[in-house]
């Protein structure tokens, strides 16, 4: 595999012609064998409502994420971010481009990569213990006792284990399919925008366990949110999507000490580089600068 | 990967700001069924059972009162209807229409004969046959045509021929083909509910929601994993929805199919009664023990609603 690294992330325009078959890889120096996803080159094309309409959804998307790094995903809403991660995932074919996680190629969905879904895949029909075993089901009762014991404490629904789903709260919800996740023991997880339907304090307060459990599990983790502060609060490092369609605009490393302090003036100026990136305005009612920034 | 799961490895239980007010103390089951609009809050969500919110606030009294009135007001409408009943009989001079009280000696007549346990038992057995069948045929089939579009577009045209073709218009053929045997009104009944069964399964198979496939994919079910775990799963509550209509469709074919194909049940006590002797306190006695044994019917399958696999289906959204 080539690699150049000559070219900026934002150099969006003007590769129509000396387009390398490889552009570059966001982590530079990454090989596919130390880093647990690699995306090269993928695009993806919809075809449109009319016949030969097409809607180019990903155009040309180079990143890769470490082991045992948290990385967030950030865009603009419709920008084929949870799109990215379907492909990720092999829920979803690239259009062209090649996805490798831990050096093969992606060819559908796979138990050591568990997906945690925006709608909510936890299955209503199980209760708690059974969503959270769902992934055990070849090991000894025994084990898997101790194994669901275990996630059940750690995502803190002790207490509701015979529960079912629909008796609990969405956040609650949200915990179980973290932790069925978790139980499954998969190398990466892959989230999409888990706390997306959650009250603001729910929110905070799962960021901050999910964190807690991430340095504890050490699990590679790409997680997609269209919410910059969550990315800041979460992250390692954050790949900002362009509007569709889609490229990695900009790569933001969030080098900040956990648990991190929403105040502090280096979370702050991380914010407030992603906001630009994006080109928004960060106080309400001006109207968008993009030109300015 | 597997050093990860160590037991060893304990950590603080978190306790969110949700869960901080049970002290995470399990909670019990019962009567938390709520939607998720308004789940956001345990502590709330606890509050809001089956009864409305004012009710559970009223004063202690106000509990008693409800029970009676939901008990009570029934009743006297029913009595009411019997009154009117009785009247009408009265004051029209009719000799032939019973009145209340001559059906309820009738049904104790028939009691007292045996006819009435051997009528009801002869129609149950008919219903639980042709009942039964459907489901073993239709939910099967009902779960494979939902499931690959490729059958359900080949086959669906058919079934829908076929569909609201009435029971009763296959009389004529379910003698023909079988005579005066248990045999006919069996099949007449097995038509009648093998469609809203299997119908309703290839719905419950096409309106599963995809999230609920994919992650089972990605959990690596196999094939038939998938089918028991997953896709059964879900479409079970409407599946079981199908079954309650089919069943109360049965019943009522179930008469239909007695008055003309065989010479036991309570479709043929109904049309015997009225044949051998115009005994009409007879006949509406048999029409009274299809409508209470339909309810009780109707009751029964309710039940099946009523499991943990199954509520969530029902919840309102």
């Amino acid at each position: 595999m080539k690699e150049e690294n000559g070219g900026h992330p934002t150099s969006n325009v003007d590769r129509s012609k000396e387009q390398p078959a490889v552009r570059f890889d966001l982590r530079g120096f990454l090989t596919p064998a130390e880093s647990a996803i690699t995306l090269r080159n993928v695009s993806v094309v919809f075809p449109g409502k009319r016949s030969g309409e097409a809607i180019h959804v990903l155009d040309d998307v180079c990143a890769s994420v470490a082991q045992g790094e948290f990385v967030c995903l950030v865009g603009p809403s419709g920008c084929g971010k949870s799109t990215l991660l379907n492909i990720v995932g092999g829920f979803l074919p690239a259009t062209a481009g090649e996805v490798l996680v831990e050096g093969k190629a992606v060819r559908g969905p796979d138990p050591r990569r568990i997906y945690v879904f925006q709608e909510n895949g936890v299955f209503p029909w199980l209760s708690v213990r059974e969503n959270i075993a769902f992934g055990l089901r070849s090991r000894a009762s025994t084990e898997r006792a101790r194994i669901v014991a275990h996630y059940t404490a750690m995502v803190g629904l002790d207490g509701f284990e015979a529960a079912y789903p629909g008796e609990l709260s969405g956040g609650m919800r949200q915990r179980v399919e973290i932790a069925r996740a978790l139980a499954a023991n998969p190398d990466i997880i892959y989230m999409d925008e888990p706390f997306g339907a959650l009250d603001f304090i729910t929110r905070l307060k799962m960021r901050a366990d999910l964190v807690r459990i991430w340095q504890s599990e050490k699990k590679t983790i790409l997680f997609v949110t269209h919410d910059i502060e969550e990315a800041v609060q979460l992250a390692d490092r954050v790949l900002v999507m362009s509007p569709r369609p889609a490229t990695i605009q900009e790569e933001v490393r969030i080098d900040l000490p956990r648990p991190r302090d929403l105040d502090s003036p280096g979370y702050l100026e991380k914010r407030d580089q992603i906001f630009r990136v994006m080109g928004m305005s960060l106080r309400v009612g001006e109207q968008l600068q993009v030109a300015a920034l | 990967m597997t050093t990860s799961w160590s037991p060893t490895l304990t950590l603080p239980r978190p306790v969110s700001a949700n869960e901080s007010t049970l002290g995470g103390a399990p909670v019990p089951r019962a009567g938390l069924a709520v939607s998720p609009e308004q789940a956001s809050e345990v502590c709330d969500s606890r509050m809001l059972s089956e009864w409305p919110a004012r009710e559970t606030h009223a004063r202690p009294g106000a509990h008693l009162a409800h029970v009676g009135l939901r008990i009570g007001l029934p009743l006297a409408v029913a009595f009411a209807f019997l009154l009117l009943w009785h009247a009408g009989v009265r004051f029209s001079g009719s000799d032939l229409f019973p009145t209340p009280l001559e059906v309820a000696r009738g049904i104790i007549e028939l009691g007292q004969r045996g006819l009435l346990l051997k009528y009801v038992v002869a129609s149950l057995f008919r219903v639980s046959w042709g009942f039964t069948l459907a489901v073993l045929i239709g939910v099967p089939l009902g779960l494979l045509l939902g499931w690959y579009a490729r059958a359900f577009q080949a086959f669906n045209p058919l079934i829908q021929i076929f569909r609201p073709i009435s029971p009763i218009a296959w009389i004529p053929l379910a003698i023909l083909w079988f005579g005066v045997t248990d045999m006919a009104p069996i099949f007449l009944i097995f038509l009648a509910s093998v469609f809203p069964i299997t119908v309703s399964a290839i719905a419950a198979v096409q309106n599963m929601q995809p999230v609920y496939l994919r992650a089972a994919q990605n959990f690596g079910l196999s094939r038939g994993e998938l089918f028991r775990q997953v896709i059964l799963r879900a479409s079970l509550p409407q599946i079981i929805t199908g079954i309650r209509i089919a069943l109360g469709v049965a019943w009522l074919v179930v008469v239909a199919a007695e008055m003309i194909a065989v010479n036991s049940g309570l479709g043929y006590l109904i049309i015997d009664a009225r044949n051998a002797g115009k005994r009409y306190d007879l006949v509406v006695a048999g029409m009274v023990m299809i409508g209470l044994i339909g309810l009780v019917l109707d009751l029964l399958v309710r039940q099946l609603e009523k499991f943990d696999e199954v509520r969530w289906g029902y919840a309102k959204r």
